[in-house]
């Protein structure tokens, strides 16, 4: 009990990083997924295949060998070393976010494909018939509605990326995962630690989860 | 491609091996799970309360929670409980629990939460009629489930089952911060050896990418088999 009162402030501490680097990979995420999943609907087959192989390969491996490949591998190549590239991937924060940002990207890419492609053809028709043009219609028709449809999902997918974060600590940042183990393996108490860093993680799951079901009923008509 | 030959020379046959060991961790963690799955989703359907709110517990915490803390408290926690049941029979040395023990019942753990969820809806999706007729023509409890349900049911699980798979055997990669010898770990030892993690982890990509598309094909084979007839 004495080490779960004190080990709570550090773990909360902790905790900063883990939200931030959640946010930060979320949002860099979406832009990554709806890229692609506009190549995926492209008509020239080069873009489609690119497109499909970035989340056939980013889907079927685990994002622990997507960031041991990006912070242990990408450094061994020379001109990589030379390049600007460098300054993103000789920090393991920022190869963290790229690691992340590229899996959760492939994951969206598929949510908002299947979103997209599940609107109803006779919305986009009336919208055509009633003179907006292709523009007008991405953005108030059809993103609109394809945002309603991929809530659920994404909503997982937020919380598959929080825990994913814990990754982080095997790249030597100190996030809630890596100072829980750290705690415990000094102390050799991993129920009280487990208990704790726990807690605060089914929270944070706990607040996302709402936060979707809030926008679900916002966004329901 | 001299990093990969088979012998003393290269890696070729220890990525074998690490391999084979990387399929038989998540074949004992995925059935381990559906062990936990059928004894769970049972509670999640009962309707006595209190054994609702067990079946809940165990899959908001291990789905909620990281893998990587699941398996950390496994591995720090598990030689610590059986030293201390060994100790109240008297022995006071260090013991040391297996880590392909330690990496199965965890991964097993986080496994059975989602099979958990699969089977609940399985069930759940299966017409009420099913049951009526099944009581009504006189079937024992037993008999019904057996012959009548769960056929029915591993056909409606089956596509998510093959999603729990795909989790599970990405998952197993965790298990080498234990030092269990599978494709991470091995790459781990062999990039370290050889200065080269560029080559050895983007191969330990391609030995992943191979498992997952060779089980996606067998899973695609089993649900055209269970959904002959429909």
């Amino acid at each position: 009990m004495d080490l779960m009162i004190e080990s709570f402030p550090r773990l909360l501490n902790a905790t900063k990083l883990t939200i931030e680097l959640t946010l930060l990979s979320l949002f860099f995420g979406i832009f990554v997924g709806v890229f692609f999943a506009i190549l995926r609907t492209s008509k020239n087959k080069f873009f489609f295949y690119i497109a499909y192989y970035y989340s056939y390969i980013f889907r079927g491996t685990p994002l622990l060998v997507q960031i041991f490949i990006i912070y242990f591998g990408l450094g061994q190549v020379e001109w990589i070393r030379e390049s600007f590239l460098w300054i993103v991937l000789k920090e393991p924060y920022s190869c963290a976010i790229l690691a992340f940002t590229l899996n959760t990207g492939a994951y969206c890419s598929e949510i908002f494909r299947s979103a997209f492609e599940t609107i109803n053809k006779g919305i986009i028709e009336a919208a055509e018939g009633l003179g907006l043009n292709r523009i007008n219609t991405f953005f108030n028709i059809k993103l609109p509605i394809a945002i309603k449809q991929s809530l659920p999902a994404y909503g997982n997918e937020m919380i598959l990326m929080l825990k994913g974060t814990s990754l982080a600590s095997t790249v030597t940042l100190l996030d809630l995962t890596g100072v829980a183990k750290h705690i415990i393996s000094t102390t050799f108490k991993p129920v009280e630690v487990f208990i704790v860093a726990g807690s605060i993680y089914l929270l944070m799951t706990l607040i996302i989860h709402n936060f979707i079901k809030f926008l679900e009923k916002k966004y329901n008509y | 491609m001299g990093l990969l030959a088979y012998g003393d020379t290269g890696w070729g046959d220890e990525l074998v091996i690490a391999t084979l060991m990387t399929i038989a961790v998540a074949t004992t963690a995925i059935f381990i799970g559906f062990f936990l799955a059928a004894i769970f989703a049972s509670f999640k359907l009962s309707k006595i309360k209190i054994l609702n709110l067990i079946g809940s517990f165990y899959t908001t915490v291990f789905r909620g929670v990281p893998e990587l803390l699941v398996i950390y408290l496994f591995f720090f926690g598990g030689s610590g409980a059986v030293m201390y049941v060994a100790k109240i029979f008297g022995y006071d040395g260090y013991i040391e629990i297996n880590a392909f023990i330690t990496g199965a019942i965890s991964i097993g753990i986080i496994s059975g939460a989602y099979s958990t969820e699969v089977f609940r809806g399985a069930i759940k999706s299966i017409d009420r009629g099913q049951f009526e007729a099944s009581e009504v023509l006189g079937f024992r409890k037993k008999i019904y489930y057996y012959k009548i349900i769960i056929p029915q049911m591993l056909r409606l699980a089956l596509p998510n089952i093959s999603n729990v798979w795909q989790i599970t055997l990405k998952d197993t990669s965790l298990i080498s911060v234990t030092g269990l010898v599978e494709i991470m770990r091995q790459s781990y030892i062999a990039a370290g050896y050889t200065r080269d993690p560029l080559f050895f982890y983007s191969f330990a990509a391609v030995l992943y990418l191979f498992l997952t598309f060779l089980s996606m094909k067998l899973f695609n084979k089993l649900e055209k088999h269970y959904s002959r007839g429909h």
